[in-house]
């Protein structure tokens, strides 16, 4: 099902600037109150999950989230997204047990931190590999050139470049100084007016208990690179033609229009490349009213691609988002992967539908950093034939 | 006429005065300590290098503690480059600021002249007035021993009666007593737990580790002797700790401090003392308008509290102190007070930093009261849209009040290290920088200046009014004989 994105439910405020960091609010006229995030994950900060007990809610965990959520108390990390029933009492143990994680072995330092009880995401690099494994199961049909391991571990492990939100340059001062409206509940990142990464959560407290953490949030290298490299963006100031005003209603006007192009100006022109996309929704499972999905971008190349998870309400509003931006190298692999499984994994197929040979894909596919799916017999016999054939 | 140089000199002298009010060097929202210190460092060298006798004179003006300490200790190591006159009028000017700075920063001044090797025979002659004018020597010598050690030994100063030996024998080989009472009682507190509590809070702190006297019987004991701001800072840890007797007297304290003090307690605290706070805050802030109480007509203003208003951990909600002091001295000044805080609360005693700076919208709030003055009290960081403010202020000015007859002032407690001045917000729209609520008055008046419709001429008349009746006050001090 391909499908485009929509932030229904939430408005753009005014952008906040520092350096070449552009923050976006996101507004709710109204916070979505039955999916909140995991109560483990808020800690000791503020008891933000008070409900009425009779209400049922939702709980969500956000991808690469450390907690305590092993029954001996070791810190471990989800793994992928989750939604579960928010009281404990209420669903089946097998779907509301601990979410599936990955334990975690810190050192000594780490585990300290650990002590503390706050949100962090996840080591970088854990977190990475396990977001595209997620969406790239590996080879579906057995063809006889991939190897034992391609088809029996998929494309995992595998190593991806990124970068925490602490290397980017100037984006822990952008979150520091940046003002938290009341109501928002998400954010969108440029860098160098680059999309870098869109945020929403269900309802404001969410958003306050995870602003922080998006400094250990993960980031292309496109954004390393264009926050180090770019100078400060200007300011997006509001302008009111003198000709225009004779009252100071005339004036109130005149202010509130400028509010509403800027909305309207970022969603066409700022958010365009995320929200106009072409989208590969995968729906992983609903509970109640709400669905959990991932999406996989077209793969263009030279163009903006984002993977992340939603989740949405069965109304049409979006309750969940988080996006990574893909650079470029990354678009190109993801690329090459999807043409490899539209031919149903099949080499030959899938040269053909590129306009290659088999050798010369095969030599493609080790280029980009599979070579180890394939089998060592198969992969020497390509670069014999490529040596051959030049 | 005035020349091109004269509006630049006098742009010039705002801009210092501006950011001499504000900035502390100190951490600020936006910027770090560096940053600032660096900023301030460069407009220091600037006016001393091109308007001395200005960048002297600003010693008469609300300039803040820092910015007063590093103007003298300028002055003072460029000693060389001044004519006699300029040297006879900042001598007065700089004996003057002295006697109104607190001790600790005099001190640390001092030091700093000593580590930077600046002993001229002028220095040597305020440090020696300086003490000379002291009220307690034995108090000082007990309290701040290292320092006064230190100046007197930098000024070459002959110390009269017990303070020589106090300060300058070893400690041990002294057998008998001093008799001077202070001094007297600091060389017993080595070995006598009775003594301690005849000295000053912060050296018997020392001597009270050193016994192994317990925390809540030392307060309870010490109560007497602790300044006023040592009660304010100690009552909570000692509340805490079970000593009762140390209270401190709202009802004296300055307006921005009981403000910054009102917003350092919890929310549920200030609810249940709602009373008694916003009692002493009106009566500081009676005590600060003075005569002009109620002579301001109609008064709107927009008070920030924005999330930036938080300040730095070094300055706790300064910005946010400096608003709700002004909320407190306008409601005084004026006959019929509107205030609009940015997040849209209405009670001030509840306010705390949190939320963007819509500063446009509430300003548009503000003008449809139709008010004689429009105050805003901001960092200037309008960013709910960016520059909305601004553009309201000027389309207001030029299209719909072009004949003033709101008077806008912007006041702002931030110094913006980048830009080497507050934040403006637009340029019909005087804005002055602010440190202490005390002042608004003051700086309202001051604000005239920055609108650009006075030029160098009156700047300097001003000035010159501001210097005569600084120097002229009463005070305990004599101006010192010049050197040279």
């Amino acid at each position: 099902m391909t499908t485009s994105l929509e932030l229904t439910g939430l408005t753009a405020l005014p952008a906040q600037t520092w350096g070449a960091i552009r923050l976006v609010p996101l507004v709710r006229d109204e916070p979505i109150a039955d999916l909140r995030l995991d109560a483990r994950l808020y800690g000791d900060g503020p008891a933000a999950v008070a409900l009425d007990r009779r209400t049922a809610y939702y709980a969500y965990v956000p991808h690469g989230f450390v907690a305590t959520w092993t029954a001996d108390g070791t810190p471990a990390a989800a793994y992928g997204t989750r939604l579960r029933h928010g009281d404990e009492r209420r669903g089946d143990e097998r779907r509301d047990g601990p979410p599936p994680c990955v334990p975690l072995r810190f050192h000594r330092r780490m585990a300290r931190r650990e002590d503390r009880g706050r949100l962090r995401f996840l080591p970088l690099h854990l977190a990475l590999e396990g977001y595209l494994a997620l969406h790239f199961g590996g080879p579906a049909v057995v063809w006889e050139e991939w190897s034992h391991r391609a088809v029996s571990q998929g494309l995992s492990p595998r190593v991806e470049q990124a970068y925490t939100g602490a290397e980017v340059a100037g984006l822990g001062d952008a979150l520091r100084v940046f003002e938290i409206h009341p109501g928002q509940c998400g954010v969108l990142l440029y860098a160098a007016d680059a999309l870098a990464a869109a945020f929403v959560v269900p309802h404001p407290d969410d958003y306050r208990a995870l602003h922080p953490s998006l400094l250990h949030d993960l980031y292309g290298e496109l954004v390393y690179h264009y926050a180090t490299l770019h100078g400060p963006v200007p300011d997006f100031r509001a302008r009111i033609a003198d000709g225009a005003v004779s009252t100071l209603a005339g004036l109130r006007a005149e202010a509130a229009r400028q509010r509403a192009e800027w909305a309207d100006f970022h969603t066409t022109a700022l958010a365009g490349g995320l929200l106009e996309g072409d989208y590969e929704v995968q729906r992983v499972y609903r509970m109640g009213p709400f669905a959990l999905s991932r999406f996989l971008p077209p793969f263009h190349r030279r163009t903006e691609q984002h993977i992340g998870e939603t989740i949405n309400h069965d109304d049409g509003r979006l309750a969940y988002l988080k996006t990574f931006r893909l650079s470029e190298h990354q678009v190109r692999r993801g690329h090459l992967l999807t043409r490899l499984a539209a031919a149903d994994w099949n080499l030959e197929a899938a040269a053909a539908l590129l306009g290659v040979t088999p050798a010369q894909l095969a030599l493609r596919v080790e280029a980009a950093g599979f070579g180890a799916l394939l089998r060592q017999d198969v992969l020497d016999h390509y670069r014999a034939e490529a040596r051959r054939g030049r | 006429m005035e020349t091109l140089a004269d509006l630049v000199a006098a742009e010039d002298v705002l801009l210092f005065v501006n950011a001499a009010i504000t900035s502390t060097g100190q951490r600020e929202f936006h910027s770090d300590a560096g940053e600032q210190r660096m900023s301030l460092d460069f407009l220091h060298s600037y006016m001393l290098g091109n308007y001395r006798e200005l960048y002297a004179a600003t010693l008469a003006l609300n300039v803040n503690d820092h910015n007063a300490a590093l103007i003298v200790r300028r002055l003072l190591e460029t000693a060389k480059e001044a004519t006699p006159e300029q040297r006879t009028a900042e001598g007065r000017l700089i004996a003057r600021r002295l006697a109104a700075l607190p001790p600790p920063r005099v001190y640390r001044l001092f030091r700093g002249l000593r580590r930077a090797g600046v002993n001229n025979r002028r220095t040597r002659a305020i440090v020696r007035d300086w003490l000379a004018a002291r009220p307690d020597p034995a108090f000082d010598a007990v309290k701040y021993r290292g320092a006064v050690k230190s100046a007197a030994r930098h000024a070459h100063l002959r110390l009269d009666g017990e303070l020589g030996p106090f300060l300058f024998e070893p400690v041990g080989r002294r057998s008998e007593g001093f008799s001077a009472p202070l001094l007297e009682a600091w060389r017993r507190a080595h070995y006598e737990r009775s003594a301690v509590y005849d000295l000053p809070y912060t050296v018997a702190e020392g001597f009270a580790a050193k016994h192994g006297i317990d925390r809540a019987v030392f307060l309870e004991r010490i109560a007497p002797r602790l300044t006023r701001l040592e009660r304010l800072r100690l009552q909570g840890a000692a509340r805490a700790a079970g000593a009762d007797s140390v209270r401190a007297d709202l009802a004296t304290m300055p307006l921005t401090r009981l403000a910054t003090y009102v917003l350092s307690l919890p929310l549920g605290e200030r609810v249940a003392r709602r009373a008694e706070l916003t009692a002493a805050l009106r009566a500081a802030a009676r005590r600060a308008a003075g005569a002009r109480a109620g002579s301001w007509g109609r008064v709107a203003a927009v008070l920030d509290d924005s999330f930036s208003s938080f300040g730095s951990t070094r300055k706790r909600r300064r910005p946010l102190a400096v608003a709700l002091g002004c909320h407190f001295l306008l409601e005084a000044l004026a006959e019929e007070f509107t205030p609009l805080w940015l997040s849209g609360g209405r009670d001030p005693l509840l306010r705390y930093p949190y939320g963007a700076t819509p500063l446009g919208e509430r300003i548009l709030d503000a003008l449809e009261h139709r008010p004689d003055r429009l105050l805003i009290v901001s960092d200037g960081w309008d960013n709910a849209p960016p520059g909305l403010a601004g553009e309201v202020l000027r389309v207001w000015r030029t299209r719909l009040d072009p004949g003033h007859r709101t008077g806008a002032v912007h006041l702002n407690p931030v110094y913006d290290a980048e830009g080497f001045d507050v934040r403006r917000l637009a340029p019909g729209v005087p804005t002055a920088g602010v440190r202490d609520a005390e002042d608004l008055p003051t700086l309202v008046e001051f604000a005239r200046f920055a609108e650009g419709r006075t030029g160098l001429a009156e700047l300097r008349a001003h000035l010159d009014a501001r210097v005569r009746h600084f120097l002229d006050r009463p005070g305990p001090d004599e101006p010192p004989p010049e050197g040279p």
